[in-house]
Protein backbone atom coordinates (compact mmCIF):
# COMPACT_ATOMS: atom_id res chain seq x y z
CA UNK A 1 0.00 0.00 0.00
CA UNK A 2 1.43 3.67 -1.02
CA UNK A 3 1.78 6.24 1.65
CA UNK A 4 -1.24 8.23 -0.46
CA UNK A 5 -4.18 5.44 -0.16
CA UNK A 6 -2.81 4.85 3.29
CA UNK A 7 -3.59 8.14 4.54
CA UNK A 8 -6.73 8.17 2.42
CA UNK A 9 -7.92 5.03 4.27
CA UNK A 10 -6.98 6.70 7.07
CA UNK A 11 -9.11 9.65 6.46
CA UNK A 12 -12.30 7.99 5.72
CA UNK A 13 -11.75 6.42 8.97
CA UNK A 14 -11.81 9.17 11.09
CA UNK A 15 -14.53 10.86 8.77
CA UNK A 16 -17.20 7.97 9.37
CA UNK A 17 -16.43 8.34 13.29
CA UNK A 18 -19.17 8.76 15.32
CA UNK A 19 -19.31 11.94 17.01
CA UNK A 20 -17.34 12.16 20.15
CA UNK A 21 -19.34 12.12 23.12
CA UNK A 22 -17.58 15.40 24.59
CA UNK A 23 -19.04 17.16 20.97
CA UNK A 24 -22.50 16.03 21.64
CA UNK A 25 -22.48 17.37 24.73
CA UNK A 26 -20.98 20.81 23.97
CA UNK A 27 -23.51 21.03 20.83
CA UNK A 28 -26.42 20.24 23.70
CA UNK A 29 -24.99 22.73 25.99
CA UNK A 30 -23.97 25.23 23.19
CA UNK A 31 -28.24 24.91 21.56
CA UNK A 32 -29.43 25.00 25.60
CA UNK A 33 -27.35 27.95 26.69
CA UNK A 34 -28.47 29.81 22.92
CA UNK A 35 -32.23 29.74 24.02
CA UNK A 36 -31.23 30.88 28.04
CA UNK A 37 -29.50 33.57 26.88
CA UNK A 38 -32.09 34.18 24.06
CA UNK A 39 -35.07 34.05 26.91
CA UNK A 40 -32.69 36.63 29.42
CA UNK A 41 -31.91 39.46 26.52
CA UNK A 42 -35.36 39.27 24.79
CA UNK A 43 -37.41 38.89 27.86
CA UNK A 44 -36.04 38.56 31.86
CA UNK A 45 -34.43 41.78 30.86
CA UNK A 46 -35.95 44.99 31.39
CA UNK A 47 -37.17 47.20 28.30
CA UNK A 48 -34.57 50.31 27.89
CA UNK A 49 -36.38 53.40 28.87
CA UNK A 50 -35.07 55.39 25.96
CA UNK A 51 -34.34 52.96 23.01
CA UNK A 52 -37.34 50.61 23.82
CA UNK A 53 -37.36 47.01 22.49
CA UNK A 54 -34.96 47.43 19.61
CA UNK A 55 -32.14 47.87 22.32
CA UNK A 56 -32.50 44.03 23.22
CA UNK A 57 -30.42 43.63 20.35
CA UNK A 58 -27.40 44.54 22.00
CA UNK A 59 -27.34 41.31 23.89
CA UNK A 60 -26.49 39.41 20.62
CA UNK A 61 -24.61 42.40 18.94
CA UNK A 62 -21.76 42.85 20.99
CA UNK A 63 -21.54 38.86 21.73
CA UNK A 64 -21.46 38.14 18.02
CA UNK A 65 -18.12 40.42 17.99
CA UNK A 66 -16.67 38.56 20.52
CA UNK A 67 -17.67 35.34 19.06
CA UNK A 68 -15.61 36.69 15.76
CA UNK A 69 -12.61 37.06 17.72
CA UNK A 70 -12.38 33.84 19.72
CA UNK A 71 -12.79 32.02 16.11
CA UNK A 72 -10.25 34.78 14.28
CA UNK A 73 -8.30 34.16 17.05
CA UNK A 74 -8.33 29.99 16.53
CA UNK A 75 -7.34 31.02 13.35
CA UNK A 76 -4.32 33.08 14.40
CA UNK A 77 -3.24 30.21 16.94
CA UNK A 78 -3.90 27.26 14.10
CA UNK A 79 -1.74 28.74 11.93
CA UNK A 80 1.13 29.59 14.17
CA UNK A 81 0.80 25.75 14.99
CA UNK A 82 0.67 24.44 11.35
CA UNK A 83 3.52 26.48 10.37
CA UNK A 84 5.51 25.34 13.68
CA UNK A 85 4.42 21.70 13.54
CA UNK A 86 3.19 21.18 10.12
CA UNK A 87 -0.39 18.97 11.28
CA UNK A 88 -3.42 19.56 9.00
CA UNK A 89 -5.58 19.56 12.05
CA UNK A 90 -4.24 22.74 12.94
CA UNK A 91 -5.29 24.42 9.10
CA UNK A 92 -8.50 22.78 9.52
CA UNK A 93 -9.25 24.62 12.74
CA UNK A 94 -7.82 27.83 11.09
CA UNK A 95 -10.02 27.80 8.22
CA UNK A 96 -12.99 26.99 10.25
CA UNK A 97 -12.16 29.83 12.52
CA UNK A 98 -12.06 31.87 9.42
CA UNK A 99 -15.74 30.77 7.93
CA UNK A 100 -17.55 30.91 11.43
CA UNK A 101 -15.60 34.02 12.19
CA UNK A 102 -16.93 35.24 9.26
CA UNK A 103 -20.41 34.34 9.94
CA UNK A 104 -20.24 35.81 13.55
CA UNK A 105 -18.99 39.13 12.31
CA UNK A 106 -21.68 39.35 9.21
CA UNK A 107 -24.26 39.04 12.68
CA UNK A 108 -22.35 41.49 14.54
CA UNK A 109 -23.06 44.29 11.27
CA UNK A 110 -26.65 42.86 10.30
CA UNK A 111 -27.42 43.67 14.18
CA UNK A 112 -26.13 47.01 13.88
CA UNK A 113 -27.74 48.16 11.31
CA UNK A 114 -30.84 46.60 12.59
CA UNK A 115 -30.39 48.54 15.42
CA UNK A 116 -28.60 51.99 14.32
CA UNK A 117 -32.14 52.23 12.06
CA UNK A 118 -33.83 53.64 14.55
CA UNK A 119 -31.27 55.16 16.82
CA UNK A 120 -29.23 56.90 14.07
CA UNK A 121 -31.74 57.35 11.89
CA UNK A 122 -29.76 55.32 9.18
CA UNK A 123 -28.53 51.85 8.55
CA UNK A 124 -25.05 52.68 7.31
CA UNK A 125 -22.56 55.28 8.50
CA UNK A 126 -18.80 55.55 7.56
CA UNK A 127 -18.20 56.11 10.73
CA UNK A 128 -14.81 54.74 11.67
CA UNK A 129 -15.40 51.70 13.75
CA UNK A 130 -18.41 50.69 11.42
CA UNK A 131 -15.71 50.92 7.84
CA UNK A 132 -12.88 48.88 9.65
CA UNK A 133 -15.29 46.42 11.10
CA UNK A 134 -16.80 46.19 7.72
CA UNK A 135 -13.38 45.97 6.17
CA UNK A 136 -12.93 43.29 8.72
CA UNK A 137 -14.92 41.27 6.87
CA UNK A 138 -13.55 41.72 4.16
CA UNK A 139 -10.07 40.51 4.60
CA UNK A 140 -11.72 37.32 5.57
CA UNK A 141 -14.03 37.05 2.50
CA UNK A 142 -10.47 37.64 0.92
CA UNK A 143 -9.17 34.89 2.90
CA UNK A 144 -11.57 32.42 1.56
CA UNK A 145 -11.41 33.79 -1.75
CA UNK A 146 -7.39 33.53 -1.60
CA UNK A 147 -7.31 29.76 -0.60
CA UNK A 148 -9.73 28.99 -3.46
CA UNK A 149 -7.28 30.78 -5.85
CA UNK A 150 -4.01 28.53 -4.69
CA UNK A 151 -4.26 24.80 -6.11
CA UNK A 152 -1.30 22.59 -4.56
CA UNK A 153 -2.26 21.71 -0.81
CA UNK A 154 0.58 21.80 1.26
CA UNK A 155 1.03 25.60 -0.38
CA UNK A 156 -2.22 26.81 0.47
CA UNK A 157 -2.00 25.79 3.90
CA UNK A 158 1.49 27.20 4.62
CA UNK A 159 0.01 30.80 2.61
CA UNK A 160 -2.91 30.27 4.25
CA UNK A 161 -1.36 30.34 7.60
CA UNK A 162 0.13 33.52 7.30
CA UNK A 163 -2.65 35.27 5.67
CA UNK A 164 -4.67 34.33 8.71
CA UNK A 165 -1.99 35.73 11.24
CA UNK A 166 -1.71 38.79 9.30
CA UNK A 167 -5.26 39.39 8.93
CA UNK A 168 -5.82 39.60 12.77
CA UNK A 169 -4.67 43.02 12.79
CA UNK A 170 -7.97 43.96 11.71
CA UNK A 171 -9.73 42.48 13.90
CA UNK A 172 -7.56 44.48 16.83
CA UNK A 173 -8.07 47.76 15.11
CA UNK A 174 -12.03 46.84 15.10
CA UNK A 175 -11.72 46.08 19.02
CA UNK A 176 -9.10 49.42 19.46
CA UNK A 177 -10.11 52.07 16.79
CA UNK A 178 -13.39 53.09 19.02
CA UNK A 179 -10.47 54.71 21.79
CA UNK A 180 -7.90 56.00 19.02
CA UNK A 181 -9.90 57.73 16.89
CA UNK A 182 -11.82 59.96 18.96
CA UNK A 183 -14.87 61.10 16.22
CA UNK A 184 -16.71 58.08 16.33
CA UNK A 185 -20.42 58.06 17.07
CA UNK A 186 -20.34 54.23 18.03
CA UNK A 187 -21.26 53.85 21.84
CA UNK A 188 -19.09 51.94 24.40
CA UNK A 189 -21.46 50.52 26.72
CA UNK A 190 -18.47 48.88 29.18
CA UNK A 191 -15.95 51.84 30.22
CA UNK A 192 -16.55 55.70 29.12
CA UNK A 193 -18.22 56.44 26.08
CA UNK A 194 -16.50 58.83 23.57
CA UNK A 195 -17.77 61.98 23.20
CA UNK A 196 -19.56 62.03 19.99
CA UNK A 197 -21.45 58.39 21.03
CA UNK A 198 -25.10 58.47 20.34
CA UNK A 199 -27.34 56.08 21.06
CA UNK A 200 -25.26 54.93 24.42
CA UNK A 201 -27.33 53.46 27.49
CA UNK A 202 -26.37 53.04 30.73
CA UNK A 203 -24.77 49.05 31.80
CA UNK A 204 -27.37 48.84 34.80
CA UNK A 205 -27.09 45.56 37.08
CA UNK A 206 -30.44 44.51 34.35
CA UNK A 207 -28.04 44.99 31.63
CA UNK A 208 -25.21 43.30 33.01
CA UNK A 209 -27.22 40.38 34.36
CA UNK A 210 -28.47 39.47 30.89
CA UNK A 211 -25.11 40.41 28.75
CA UNK A 212 -22.83 38.01 30.97
CA UNK A 213 -24.24 34.99 30.02
CA UNK A 214 -24.75 35.82 26.43
CA UNK A 215 -20.84 37.36 26.11
CA UNK A 216 -20.02 33.91 27.94
CA UNK A 217 -21.47 31.69 25.55
CA UNK A 218 -20.67 33.58 22.66
CA UNK A 219 -17.02 33.99 23.25
CA UNK A 220 -16.40 30.14 24.46
CA UNK A 221 -19.32 27.24 23.38
CA UNK A 222 -20.79 28.50 20.27
CA UNK A 223 -17.36 29.47 18.22
CA UNK A 224 -15.98 25.65 19.93
CA UNK A 225 -18.51 23.87 18.70
CA UNK A 226 -18.97 24.99 15.55
CA UNK A 227 -15.61 25.32 14.64
CA UNK A 228 -15.34 21.46 16.14
CA UNK A 229 -18.02 20.33 13.37
CA UNK A 230 -16.22 22.65 10.73
CA UNK A 231 -13.28 20.25 10.79
CA UNK A 232 -14.68 17.18 11.29
CA UNK A 233 -16.94 18.17 7.89
CA UNK A 234 -13.39 19.50 6.26
CA UNK A 235 -12.06 15.61 6.85
CA UNK A 236 -15.00 14.36 5.52
CA UNK A 237 -14.95 16.84 2.02
CA UNK A 238 -10.97 16.04 1.84
CA UNK A 239 -11.52 12.19 2.41
CA UNK A 240 -14.44 12.33 -0.46
CA UNK A 241 -11.82 14.69 -2.59
CA UNK A 242 -9.27 11.84 -2.42
CA UNK A 243 -11.31 8.95 -3.14
CA UNK A 244 -12.40 10.75 -5.86
CA UNK A 245 -8.95 11.29 -7.11
CA UNK A 246 -8.21 7.17 -6.48
CA UNK A 247 -11.56 6.71 -8.28
CA UNK A 248 -10.34 9.05 -11.38
CA UNK A 249 -6.62 7.54 -11.80
CA UNK A 250 -7.56 3.55 -11.68
CA UNK B 1 28.40 29.14 5.75
CA UNK B 2 25.81 31.53 5.35
CA UNK B 3 25.89 34.36 3.36
CA UNK B 4 26.34 37.50 5.78
CA UNK B 5 22.78 39.66 6.20
CA UNK B 6 23.05 43.05 5.32
CA UNK B 7 25.51 42.23 2.37
CA UNK B 8 22.68 39.73 1.09
CA UNK B 9 19.79 42.50 1.82
CA UNK B 10 22.03 45.26 -0.50
CA UNK B 11 23.18 42.55 -3.48
CA UNK B 12 19.34 41.89 -3.72
CA UNK B 13 18.16 45.72 -3.50
CA UNK B 14 21.04 46.66 -5.45
CA UNK B 15 20.17 44.26 -8.37
CA UNK B 16 16.74 45.28 -8.56
CA UNK B 17 17.05 48.92 -8.83
CA UNK B 18 20.10 48.29 -11.16
CA UNK B 19 17.36 46.48 -13.65
CA UNK B 20 15.05 49.26 -12.75
CA UNK B 21 17.40 52.42 -13.68
CA UNK B 22 18.37 50.68 -16.76
CA UNK B 23 14.75 49.56 -18.18
CA UNK B 24 13.12 52.64 -16.18
CA UNK B 25 9.89 50.25 -17.09
CA UNK B 26 8.55 49.86 -13.67
CA UNK B 27 8.92 53.66 -12.78
CA UNK B 28 7.68 55.03 -15.81
CA UNK B 29 4.35 52.96 -15.90
CA UNK B 30 3.71 53.83 -11.93
CA UNK B 31 3.91 57.91 -12.68
CA UNK B 32 1.62 57.32 -15.65
CA UNK B 33 -0.83 55.36 -13.92
CA UNK B 34 -0.34 57.51 -10.82
CA UNK B 35 -1.22 60.69 -13.06
CA UNK B 36 -4.24 59.45 -14.44
CA UNK B 37 -5.50 58.33 -11.40
CA UNK B 38 -5.14 62.20 -9.54
CA UNK B 39 -6.66 63.33 -12.84
CA UNK B 40 -9.64 61.14 -12.82
CA UNK B 41 -9.81 61.82 -8.94
CA UNK B 42 -10.10 65.56 -10.08
CA UNK B 43 -12.94 65.16 -12.25
CA UNK B 44 -14.67 62.52 -10.51
CA UNK B 45 -14.70 64.22 -6.96
CA UNK B 46 -15.12 67.34 -8.79
CA UNK B 47 -12.78 69.04 -6.69
CA UNK B 48 -13.23 72.66 -6.03
CA UNK B 49 -11.12 74.66 -3.49
CA UNK B 50 -11.99 73.68 -0.05
CA UNK B 51 -13.26 70.18 -0.98
CA UNK B 52 -9.36 69.91 -2.24
CA UNK B 53 -7.52 70.94 0.82
CA UNK B 54 -10.05 68.07 2.66
CA UNK B 55 -9.02 65.68 0.50
CA UNK B 56 -5.70 66.16 -0.97
CA UNK B 57 -3.93 63.95 1.09
CA UNK B 58 -6.60 60.71 0.80
CA UNK B 59 -5.71 61.33 -3.15
CA UNK B 60 -2.04 61.39 -2.77
CA UNK B 61 -1.90 58.34 -0.36
CA UNK B 62 -4.75 56.09 -2.09
CA UNK B 63 -2.92 57.34 -5.73
CA UNK B 64 0.39 55.87 -4.51
CA UNK B 65 -1.01 52.88 -2.65
CA UNK B 66 -3.18 51.47 -6.31
CA UNK B 67 0.32 52.50 -8.49
CA UNK B 68 2.67 50.42 -5.77
CA UNK B 69 0.31 47.37 -6.56
CA UNK B 70 1.68 47.59 -9.82
CA UNK B 71 4.85 47.21 -8.80
CA UNK B 72 4.65 44.66 -6.57
CA UNK B 73 3.33 42.39 -9.23
CA UNK B 74 6.06 42.78 -11.48
CA UNK B 75 8.59 42.62 -9.37
CA UNK B 76 7.65 38.82 -7.89
CA UNK B 77 6.63 37.71 -10.99
CA UNK B 78 9.89 38.71 -12.62
CA UNK B 79 11.60 36.43 -9.74
CA UNK B 80 9.31 33.45 -10.30
CA UNK B 81 9.09 33.49 -14.26
CA UNK B 82 13.06 33.61 -14.57
CA UNK B 83 13.37 31.32 -11.77
CA UNK B 84 15.42 33.67 -10.43
CA UNK B 85 13.80 33.14 -6.83
CA UNK B 86 14.08 29.43 -6.35
CA UNK B 87 17.76 30.19 -7.39
CA UNK B 88 18.39 32.37 -4.43
CA UNK B 89 16.32 30.08 -2.38
CA UNK B 90 19.37 27.78 -3.32
CA UNK B 91 21.78 29.78 -2.03
CA UNK B 92 22.59 30.04 1.42
CA UNK B 93 21.00 33.24 1.65
CA UNK B 94 18.68 33.19 5.46
CA UNK B 95 15.24 34.01 3.80
CA UNK B 96 14.71 37.43 6.10
CA UNK B 97 17.89 38.92 3.88
CA UNK B 98 15.87 37.75 0.55
CA UNK B 99 12.18 39.61 2.14
CA UNK B 100 14.52 42.39 3.13
CA UNK B 101 15.80 42.97 -0.56
CA UNK B 102 12.86 42.70 -1.60
CA UNK B 103 11.33 45.26 0.31
CA UNK B 104 13.92 47.90 0.01
CA UNK B 105 13.49 47.68 -3.92
CA UNK B 106 10.18 47.87 -3.76
CA UNK B 107 10.12 50.70 -1.69
CA UNK B 108 12.84 52.96 -2.64
CA UNK B 109 10.35 52.49 -6.49
CA UNK B 110 7.29 53.31 -4.58
CA UNK B 111 9.18 56.19 -2.55
CA UNK B 112 10.70 57.82 -5.92
CA UNK B 113 7.17 57.69 -7.32
CA UNK B 114 5.80 59.48 -4.19
CA UNK B 115 8.82 62.34 -4.67
CA UNK B 116 7.29 62.76 -8.03
CA UNK B 117 3.73 62.84 -7.31
CA UNK B 118 4.50 65.34 -4.00
CA UNK B 119 5.97 68.53 -6.19
CA UNK B 120 3.44 67.14 -9.19
CA UNK B 121 0.61 67.64 -6.66
CA UNK B 122 1.26 70.70 -5.41
CA UNK B 123 1.46 72.25 -8.66
CA UNK B 124 -1.66 70.91 -9.46
CA UNK B 125 -3.64 71.34 -6.30
CA UNK B 126 -1.73 74.73 -5.16
CA UNK B 127 -1.13 73.42 -2.07
CA UNK B 128 2.06 72.79 -0.48
CA UNK B 129 3.01 69.42 -0.33
CA UNK B 130 6.73 69.52 -0.20
CA UNK B 131 7.05 69.71 3.70
CA UNK B 132 9.44 68.07 5.40
CA UNK B 133 7.11 66.37 7.52
CA UNK B 134 5.44 65.20 4.68
CA UNK B 135 8.22 63.58 3.21
CA UNK B 136 9.17 61.61 6.43
CA UNK B 137 5.34 60.30 6.86
CA UNK B 138 5.21 58.89 3.22
CA UNK B 139 8.44 57.34 3.85
CA UNK B 140 7.03 56.19 7.28
CA UNK B 141 4.16 54.71 5.44
CA UNK B 142 5.58 53.35 2.23
CA UNK B 143 7.98 51.02 4.13
CA UNK B 144 4.82 49.70 6.12
CA UNK B 145 2.73 48.66 2.79
CA UNK B 146 5.47 47.46 0.69
CA UNK B 147 6.45 45.07 3.52
CA UNK B 148 2.91 43.89 3.21
CA UNK B 149 2.85 44.51 -0.34
CA UNK B 150 6.31 42.50 -0.99
CA UNK B 151 4.76 39.60 1.42
CA UNK B 152 1.88 38.87 -0.29
CA UNK B 153 2.81 39.76 -3.87
CA UNK B 154 5.48 36.40 -3.39
CA UNK B 155 2.20 34.60 -2.06
CA UNK B 156 -0.37 35.65 -4.32
CA UNK B 157 2.19 35.39 -7.68
CA UNK B 158 2.18 31.29 -7.04
CA UNK B 159 -1.90 31.61 -7.28
CA UNK B 160 -4.03 31.37 -10.03
CA UNK B 161 -5.33 34.67 -10.75
CA UNK B 162 -2.15 36.05 -9.37
CA UNK B 163 -2.90 39.98 -10.66
CA UNK B 164 -6.33 40.11 -9.13
CA UNK B 165 -5.80 38.71 -6.48
CA UNK B 166 -3.04 40.75 -5.22
CA UNK B 167 -5.15 43.99 -4.69
CA UNK B 168 -7.86 41.87 -2.61
CA UNK B 169 -5.09 40.20 -0.30
CA UNK B 170 -3.62 43.90 0.30
CA UNK B 171 -5.46 46.58 0.49
CA UNK B 172 -7.49 45.27 3.80
CA UNK B 173 -4.31 44.76 5.23
CA UNK B 174 -2.87 47.69 4.46
CA UNK B 175 -5.86 49.95 5.88
CA UNK B 176 -4.24 51.14 8.94
CA UNK B 177 -1.65 52.62 6.42
CA UNK B 178 -3.92 54.63 4.51
CA UNK B 179 -5.84 55.45 7.88
CA UNK B 180 -2.75 56.84 10.19
CA UNK B 181 -1.22 58.13 6.68
CA UNK B 182 -3.99 60.24 5.62
CA UNK B 183 -4.85 61.43 9.47
CA UNK B 184 -0.94 62.90 9.58
CA UNK B 185 -0.89 64.05 5.88
CA UNK B 186 -4.01 65.65 6.64
CA UNK B 187 -3.23 67.36 10.20
CA UNK B 188 0.21 68.86 8.33
CA UNK B 189 -1.43 69.99 6.04
CA UNK B 190 -4.02 71.68 7.72
CA UNK B 191 -1.20 73.55 10.02
CA UNK B 192 -2.52 71.62 13.28
CA UNK B 193 -0.66 71.44 16.22
CA UNK B 194 2.41 69.53 16.72
CA UNK B 195 1.08 67.15 18.95
CA UNK B 196 -2.08 66.03 16.61
CA UNK B 197 -0.03 64.86 13.61
CA UNK B 198 2.80 63.79 15.37
CA UNK B 199 0.27 60.96 17.55
CA UNK B 200 -1.05 59.99 14.16
CA UNK B 201 2.69 59.71 12.55
CA UNK B 202 3.86 57.93 15.87
CA UNK B 203 1.01 55.47 15.08
CA UNK B 204 2.07 55.10 11.30
CA UNK B 205 5.78 54.24 12.52
CA UNK B 206 4.26 51.42 15.53
CA UNK B 207 2.14 49.36 12.62
CA UNK B 208 5.11 49.92 10.16
CA UNK B 209 7.23 48.28 12.97
CA UNK B 210 4.92 45.71 13.98
CA UNK B 211 4.14 44.39 10.36
CA UNK B 212 7.76 44.56 9.19
CA UNK B 213 8.36 42.41 12.04
CA UNK B 214 5.47 39.75 11.00
CA UNK B 215 6.54 39.80 7.26
CA UNK B 216 9.69 39.25 8.08
CA UNK B 217 9.04 35.99 10.17
CA UNK B 218 6.46 34.96 7.64
CA UNK B 219 8.62 35.32 4.52
CA UNK B 220 10.46 32.31 5.03
CA UNK B 221 7.15 30.00 5.06
CA UNK B 222 5.69 31.52 1.91
CA UNK B 223 8.71 31.29 0.17
CA UNK B 224 9.26 27.38 1.26
CA UNK B 225 8.59 24.84 -0.74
Amino acid sequence: MTENTQSIAMGAGQAGRPQPRLLRVLTLATILGFAATLYLGLVAAGTDIQQGQVQRIFYIHMPAFFGAFTAFGLTVLGGILYLARGSETWDKIALAGVEVGFAFSLINLLTGAIWARPIWNTWWTWDPRLTSAAIMCLTYAAYLMLRAGIEDRRRKRAFMSVYGILSFVTVLITLFIIRVVPETIHPVIVGASPQNAQGTFEATSGVVMALTPSLLLWLTLMPATLIWHRVRLETRLEALQNRKIEILSE
Amino acid sequence: MKTPFLPAVIAIAAKDLRAETRSRELLSLMTLFALLSILVFSFALDLDKRVREESVSGVFWVTLIFASLLGFNRSMAQEQDSGALDAILLTPTPRGAIFLGKLLSNAMITLALGLILLPLMTALYGMNLLDWRVVLTTTVGVFGFCAIGTLLAALTSRSRAREALLPIALLPIALPFVLMATRATKAILAGAPAPEWQGALFMLAAITAIYLALCLLLFGYVVEE
